[in-house]
């Protein structure tokens, strides 16, 4: 199909991407690689009046070394993504999970960025970012300001950016020695979204779990920690069995939704079951 | 309407254009490149892979001014005029049937061999995950990327 | 001492790589969208978005209005544009309701097309369809089979809801089920498919005059062409239809659609060439849906295994209406439900029942493969019941090898066969034994991972079809094909085929054959198809016809050539046409083989045409026309291992051995490549593919996002091999192998996946097997499908 009629600005600066923004109003909207947006723009499900194209914004690609954390600018690719030393080195979560996003032709064209404001329910990143505890930084015509991915995601495809917000970069903390971590994407074939995903990290001592984040892909309107299970693995010895009684506990709190690739008391079954093997093997049990 | 200029298999096109067309449309009917076809509205089926400055990308998930400035290689420039070892591999190994997928799926197997010269059946498989064909079963596909890294076709 | 010249290969069954390559591997297609006639103009259609409603208003001036547009038709501006053909009336009785290719006044599915926009550009034609303004009354849809056959059911047509029940019996079934020591009595579901052919659909029509051209993305250019004649009234010898290349089919571009006849009816209306190309998600809502079943089946058994009779009640979901084939596939089932076992009773009955879908008709296999999953899910459960082995049970009851031919209950007479061969070949290349113990392994330690061994031991019928037995089951046509060959003046030859391919490789197998039965090169040889003006004669491609139909009339064209040049060699030889023996292309005299000619000489002389024999014509061209006296049986021994992750419901094939007898092989590169799409298409129908309707009738998978087309990734690698037991029923002993593989492998892999589940008290996962539904059949048998549960 093909996209109804729309206005188009490529911006040459951060700045004039944001006033770009402000002056299109409530119906323009940001695009990157297009990898979420061109697909609904063919469907007409999204009807933007003016694009602003970021595109060509160089400085907020690629990864820079903070100390602490990592922050990953929006419009690295997620080929970027999965070929970058530093995410290699201090963050094999967003590592793993981005190379389970959609195929390598797609992956060389979206952005972290991207998929995250997109802020599908679906999707791996907003995941990962969410059990991260990650930092989305904006800018707008205020400024900048950073959102933590609680406040970030609010809804099903509804993020707190305002309409003349640009999402430049996503800070990651860095996985310490100790951390290890797993993405386990359930789905019915290659390309397909995932039914349930889990993203585990789990930080050991002294041969049990000390600390345990687990992001929930798809078992709601938006991203969600598994809080409940993430309470019952801090302390647990880290043998399957003790994870086993964690991960049985990852439903706990979710509304997740029922369609055409899985009723939601299935998907509260493999949150459960892909919870507990997500733990046990970033546990390394 | 915005102009833009691209590299399309050799051949530099300079165009207006209006902003929603799609690239896979500006190829096939502004640049005759009507050797990429398409076949999905989502992404799914790869069809319509091209490389745009050396990767491969799916042309029908791309507006053609977010190309201005880019090299586009499709599957009628790959070979320079002759048959890339691809291209051979896919006659030799039967890997095509109706064809319709088969530019597509040669262009994400150069990507592939671009990344990893030497892949495995199972890497092979998964660096074809985008790209959809309906006649083949994918045996004889898998067959002739394997024979094509072997000829050294990523070279 | 001369070197010996080695002999030359034999083109019939060599491994030829692909003519039709060369332009499709190099993106030097032509696709239909690829066609630009100076002054086209692009369509799109403006389409219901329920599934039931009359139509009130339609209101085409906004969309008339926008920019770019020429005009704008709704069914009311086209009086003539007829209905949509239905060419298989399956019984006197048959409801057939009429289809306008554009509805008038009410709408039976979602997609339906209401109204039509011209204009310049296709962008500017998708705009302005979503001015068409339309109203409608919703009226209710129906949705569910059974409940639309129920007393009260709001109704599809004026007609009711049943379109045709059909029934066939032989023996006595009711004796059979009374003295039957077991009946096992299921029913299955064949769930609705869209058959997702990766080039979607396209037509062009251009006129000059009032001579038309109509180039379509269409497995059909033949029937096509007689149909847009029928339909719209325009005399046939003024329309041509062009399919040029066609990316593939499997049954869904064998179909006279709106969107050809409409294309026709506006290039006749404003006299410029139109373009039709529909998107994806356009197509899986308006391309023909396949399979959507019930299926009720009884079998009646010793407990030594010996079957003795069954009893088949189908249920068909024909969707709103009844297009080309429709009510026929479930015909094409009727006889292939007794698969490969000597059954003493047989009953058939089949309901063809309207509801607010698209309509279904031909998807690969058509028929055949939901006979073959029903009888092979049937001998599966039979074992299980029993406590034998799945391959024990099939050989009790199978035709042995020396008791062909063989009238099956059916009625259908199998020429040839030998089950024990294939089956000891896939036996052996699967490892069944080892399997066998491995399951027993798996079992004993209740290892969330299950595996379970799927057989499928099937036949299938090809060659479509002796047009006597057509016309006795009253479908609109013969079975015939045609082939002709022409000898060109410097020994090449042109093969013109009245099969119209679209990724078969005709090109490739239709030189070998000629190659093999005139002597010349394969290079020699070029293949003409797909033109009403070119190829004048056919009947085109589906049910694995090509070549064991279209094949054997090239063979019979081939042997006419060769008579007459021996007529005319024994003319130049000066010698007896009895003495003139033929061999690799040279026409020679009996014990002086000095005296000879080649036959690229003979088709020089016969051109020059100076020296003739009296009375002949100067011609050694050839048409023949091939009409089968019978249908070719191939079969196989297909055999699965799936491993079943009980936690999750995932079903991962480990292993898949298929042993296919097609006969003698032309090109086993071509056969092995038929299996391996075959393959693909039947497991996605048993893991992944289903087409779903809301409950409003919405279809929700419209793009390849839902509909879940596997990639490679998702599908194993294959072993494959063949037994070679030659078709005695036609001169080159081939049997046809397009669907061979997607009628075998459904119930392999859900036999598979039953295997692993039935320690666990499951006795059935309703298709696709998705994670999903496989839990769910584990958790609701009680079984560990419930891991990580409270």
């Amino acid at each position: 199909m093909i996209p109804a009629a729309f206005d188009y600005h490529r911006a040459a600066t951060l700045d004039d991407a944001v006033s770009a923004l402000a002056g299109g109003g409530e119906d323009a909207k940001v695009i990157s690689g297009g990898q979420s947006l061109i697909p609904l723009l063919r469907l007409r499900l999204a009807f933007p009046s003016l694009l602003v194209d970021v595109g060509g914004l160089g400085d907020l690609r690629g990864v820079r070394d903070e100390g602490d954390s990592l922050v990953i600018g929006a419009l690295t690719t997620h080929d970027e993504v999965t070929r970058d030393p530093l995410v290699a080195q201090h963050c094999g979560l967003l590592r793993e999970a981005a190379e389970t996003v959609a195929d390598p032709a797609v992956r060389h064209r979206g952005t972290i960025g991207g998929s995250i404001a997109h802020a599908d329910p679906a999707g791996d990143l907003p995941t990962v970012a969410t059990a991260l505890g990650a930092t989305m930084i904006a800018r707008g015509p205020g400024g900048e300001r950073a959102i933590g991915a609680g406040d970030f995601f609010v809804d099903y495809l509804t993020t707190s950016l305002a309409p003349d917000e640009v999402l430049t970069g996503v800070r990651v903390p860095k996985l310490g020695a100790g951390w290890g971590y797993r993405y386990l994407k359930f789905n019915r074939t290659a390309q397909a979204w995932a039914v349930v995903g889990v993203a585990a990290l789990v930080r050991r001592a002294n041969g049990a779990v000390a600390e345990a984040r687990i992001g929930l892909t798809n078992m709601g309107t938006k991203p969600v920690r598994a809080d409940a299970a993430e309470a019952a693995a801090a302390g647990a010895a880290a043998t399957g069995e003790a994870l086993a009684a964690a991960g049985a506990r990852a439903d706990e709190g979710t509304d997740p939704p029922s369609d055409l690739h899985g009723a939601a008391d299935y998907r509260r079954h493999l949150a459960r079951v892909l919870t507990t093997r997500a733990l046990v093997a970033a546990a390394g049990a | 309407m915005p102009k833009i200029t691209v590299n399309v298999d050799g051949v530099a096109y300079t165009d207006e254009v209006e902003p929603r067309l799609l690239l896979v449309h500006y190829l096939r009917e502004r640049a005759g490149k009507t050797g990429t076809p398409v076949g999905c509205d989502t992404t799914n089926c790869g069809a319509c892979t091209v490389q745009l400055n050396g990767v491969s990308v799916k042309s029908c998930a791309m507006l053609a001014i977010q190309a201005d400035g880019a090299e586009i290689t499709t599957i009628e420039g790959l070979g320079n005029g002759g048959w890339h070892p691809l291209q051979r591999a896919f006659n030799e190994e039967h890997a095509l049937q109706c064809g319709y997928c088969t530019p597509g799926m040669i262009m994400a197997a150069a990507d592939l061999l671009r990344t990893n010269p030497h892949p495995t059946n199972d890497e092979i498989r998964q660096g074809l995950e985008g790209n959809l064909c309906r006649c083949t079963g994918y045996q004889n596909i898998v067959r002739a990327v394997r024979r094509a890294s072997e000829a050294g076709a990523a070279t | 001492m001369t070197a010996e010249a080695p002999a030359p290969q034999a083109e019939l069954g060599r491994a030829r790589t692909r003519k039709e390559d060369a332009r499709l591997v190099t993106g030097q297609t032509n696709w239909t969208d690829n066609i630009v006639l100076p002054g086209m103009l692009h369509m799109a259609f403006a389409r219901s978005p329920y599934a039931h409603a009359r139509i009130t208003s339609v209101d085409t001036s906004a969309a008339r209005a926008m920019p770019g547009v020429i005009a704008v038709f709704s069914g009311a501006d086209f009086p003539d544009q007829g209905s949509l053909p239905c060419a298989w009336p399956v019984t006197p009785d048959i409801v057939i309701p009429g289809h306008p290719p554009m509805a008038t006044e009410e709408v039976r599915y979602v997609g339906e097309a209401v109204a039509v926009v011209v204009a310049r550009d296709r962008y500017s034609a998708a705009d302005a369809v979503s001015a068409v303004e339309v109203e409608y009354d919703p009226l209710p849809p129906v949705l569910d089979m059974r409940a639309a056959l129920a007393e009260g059911s709001p109704k599809v047509h004026p007609a009711g809801n049943k379109s045709f029940t059909w029934e066939f019996s032989g023996g006595d079934v009711d004796a059979a089920f009374a003295s039957a020591p077991v009946v096992i009595d299921r029913t299955f579901r064949q769930q609705r498919l869209i058959p997702s052919a990766m080039e979607p659909r396209a037509v062009v029509a251009a006129g000059a005059g009032d001579e038309y051209t109509v180039w379509s993305a269409t497995q059909i250019p033949h029937i096509l062409r007689l149909m847009l004649a029928m339909v719209t009234g325009t005399p046939e010898q003024s329309i041509r239809v062009i399919a040029p290349d066609v990316g593939g089919g499997f049954g869904s571009k064998l179909q006279v659609t709106a969107e050809e006849v409409i294309s026709l009816l506006v290039t006749k209306k404003l006299g410029r060439p139109v373009k039709w190309t529909e998107s994806r998600s356009e197509g899986n809502l308006t391309v023909h849906h396949g399979r959507d079943q019930w299926q009720h089946l009884r079998l009646a058994a010793d407990r030594d295994g010996r079957v003795h009779a069954l009893d088949v009640d189908l249920l068909a979901d024909m969707g709103a209406y009844l297009m080309l084939v429709t009510p026929g596939v479930p015909l094409l089932g009727a006889f292939m439900f007794p698969g490969i076992y000597k059954l003493e009773a047989y009953r058939f009955a089949c309901t063809g029942v309207f509801t607010t879908k698209m309509p279904t008709d031909a998807y690969r296999g058509a028929g055949r493969p939901e006979a073959t999953f029903g009888i092979e899910r049937m001998m599966d459960d039979l074992a299980a019941e029993l406590g034998m082995d799945p391959l024990a049970v099939r050989e009790r009851n199978w035709i042995r090898h020396e008791e062909f031919p063989f009238t099956t209950i059916a009625g259908l007479t199998y020429d040839s066969g030998n089950y024990e061969a294939a089956t000891a070949r896939a036996r052996e290349l699967f490892g069944y034994d080892t399997l066998r113990a491995e399951q027993q392994r798996r079992r004993e330690s209740s290892d969330p991972v299950q595996v379970g061994i799927g057989v499928s031991t099937f036949t299938e019928m090809c060659g479509l079809a002796p047009s006597r037995v057509l016309g006795s089951l009253s479908y609109g046509a013969g079975g015939w094909e045609s082939a002709s060959v022409r000898m060109l003046p410097t020994g090449k030859v042109e093969v013109v085929t009245g099969s119209s391919a679209h990724g078969q490789g005709h090109e490739t197998a239709w030189s070998q054959i000629a190659a093999d039965k005139l002597g010349v090169p394969f290079e020699d040889v070029r293949v003409l198809h797909g033109d009403t003006q070119i190829s004048p004669k056919g009947m085109d491609t589906y049910g694995s016809r090509s070549l064991t139909v279209g094949g054997i009339a090239l063979n019979a064209a081939c042997d006419k050539v060769v008579t007459k040049a021996k007529r005319i060699a024994a003319h130049m030889l000066e010698a007896s046409e009895n003495d003139i023996e033929f061999s690799a292309g040279r026409l020679q005299v009996r014990g002086d083989p000095e005296k000879g000619q080649t036959i690229q000489e003979i088709a020089l002389a016969t051109f020059a045409a100076h020296d003739l024999p009296d009375g002949m014509e100067p011609s050694l061209d050839s048409e023949a026309t091939y009409d089968p006296d019978n249908f070719s049986f191939p079969h196989g021994t297909h055999l699965c291992a799936a491993e079943v992750d009980t936690e999750t419901g995932r079903v991962t094939i480990r292993s898949y051995v298929a042993v296919d007898d097609v006969g003698k092989v032309v090109n086993p590169l071509i056969v092995d490549g038929q299996v391996h799409g075959g393959l693909a298409q039947g497991i996605a129908q048993a893991l992944y593919e289903e087409a779903v309707y809301d409950d409003d009738g919405n279809l929700l998978t419209t793009t390849l996002a839902d509909y879940l087309v596997p990639s490679a990734v998702d599908l194993p690698e294959f072993t494959t091999d063949r037994t070679e037991t030659p078709a005695t029923t036609n001169p080159l002993g081939v049997k046809g192998v397009g669907e061979a593989g997607t009628i075998a492998s459904t119930p392999a892999v859900v036999n598979a996946v039953l295997d692993a589940l039935r320690p666990l008290g499951v006795t059935d996962v309703p298709m696709p097997c998705s994670p999903e539904n496989v839990w769910r059949a584990i958790h609701n048998a009680g079984g560990q499908g419930n891991g990580g549960a409270q």
